[in-house]
């Protein structure tokens, strides 16, 4: 069973519509890149999955169960107890500590302190962050920053990891590094990981691509196109 | 491949003599590089050989000009399938799979749909050569991020000649 599924999925925004029915079935464990020009709906897509979005028509299933007829309470919960995010900009808050940072899902999601912080730590050496615990992000640099931010998408061990371009705001070694520690992370994990990237590069780390175009997705297949 | 593929498929956009098939050629696909007869009539020959087209005799006079070329069913099926699969993903591509875009707008096919194909097969080659980065030795590293700067090189030109396909349908169909 697809651990996520969108059926006719349709989104406007005002008269402005994103999305126009796409589809889309992401198996357990698998790796997707959701590709596409700006403007294509690949990011509202993503945020439709994800319960952050509710769509004006379709469905969406996670593990079996429609979600986007939740209120945005049980929605809320299931974002911070199964999902897992990572986005371009801006994630970490400044005030706290990046070990703080990547604790906080844990802290509001109700794990003591001491243990959330335990498991926390855990993360900085396998993403190559050891002694940047007590950094603040302005003490970061951008590629440190998006390692943090990567700590606190995976530190609830969450069935999904949805990742919004998150390179973007990367140099191409950087973001490879970034690449690099996502996809071992969540093969180790078990983690399904939705990528939305515009980055043919950051794709090629995906089992899988799909096409969102004119608010539809299409998947790509090397098979010989049927005219 | 491409120049025998291509003569077939203005061939299956309209019967022509051998001077028009060269005038057209010329026009779209030469880009500097034109045709000589003798390599114009020496595809006609073989494709004629190979029964992918057929000579009917129009007009007085004599010599190879005074026959027009129509295209099979066997060759209309070569071109079809010659549309229809991905280009091998290698750097430098672009004549043949241009020849393959124009071709299809001119015959009215999913161009698209072709586009989207050899994306795909773009993208599974940058799968593979991104399996070997992450696993292999540094020296085999840069050799997969040579190839893989090129793939998304051609995926780029891909992206914006699919963005493009209305305004280009419009200026080559007639």
């Amino acid at each position: 069973m697809s651990i996520i599924a969108a059926h006719d999925v349709a989104l406007s925004f005002g008269a402005t519509p994103a999305l126009r029915g796409a589809g889309l079935a992401v198996e357990p464990g698998e790796i997707v890149a959701i590709m596409g020009p700006s403007g294509s709906g690949k990011s509202t897509l993503l945020h439709c999955l994800a319960g952050i979005l509710v769509p004006d028509r379709g469905e969406i299933h996670f593990d079996g169960r429609r979600i986007d007829t939740l209120g945005e309470a049980e929605r809320s919960a299931l974002r911070r107890d199964r999902f897992g995010f990572v986005f371009q900009f801006g994630q970490l808050v400044p005030e706290l500590t990046a070990e703080e940072n990547v604790a906080l899902p844990l802290l509001l999601g109700g794990v003591r302190r001491a243990e959330a912080v335990r498991w926390a730590r855990e993360w900085f050496p396998r993403l190559g962050l050891d002694g940047l615990e007590g950094r603040r992000s302005g003490e970061l640099s951008g590629g440190q920053a998006q390692r943090v931010a990567l700590a606190r998408g995976l530190v609830g061990r969450p069935r999904v990891l949805f990742a919004d371009e998150p390179t973007g705001a990367l140099d191409s070694l950087t973001g490879e590094q970034v690449m690099d520690l996502m996809v071992d992370a969540a093969r180790a994990e078990g983690t399904t990981v939705v990528l939305v990237t515009h980055e043919p590069r950051v794709a090629a780390y995906a089992d899988r691509e799909v096409v969102v175009r004119d608010g539809k997705a299409y998947p790509l297949t090397a098979e010989a196109a049927v005219s | 491949m491409t120049v025998p593929m291509t003569l077939l498929g203005l061939l299956e956009r309209e019967p022509s003599h051998g001077y028009d098939l060269k005038r057209d050629y010329d026009a779209y696909f030469g880009r500097g590089k034109p045709l000589s007869y003798g390599q114009v009539y020496n595809t006609l020959s073989r494709l004629a050989r190979d029964g992918k087209v057929v000579m009917s005799e129009v007009g007085p006079g004599e010599g190879p000009d005074r026959k027009r070329y129509v295209i099979t069913e066997r060759g209309a099926t070569e071109v079809d399938t010659w549309l229809a699969e991905p280009v091998e993903p290698e750097p430098h591509l672009q004549t043949t799979l241009f020849a393959k875009v124009t071709l299809a707008l001119m015959l009215g096919r999913p161009a698209e749909a072709y586009l989207d194909t050899q994306r795909a097969a773009h993208l599974k080659r940058m799968r593979e050569l991104t399996e070997i980065k992450r696993h292999g030795a540094l020296v085999d590293a840069l050799l997969a991020d040579h190839g893989l700067f090129h793939l998304e090189a051609d995926l780029r030109w891909i992206e914006l000649t699919a963005a493009r396909l209305d305004a280009l349908a419009a200026e080559v169909r007639r």
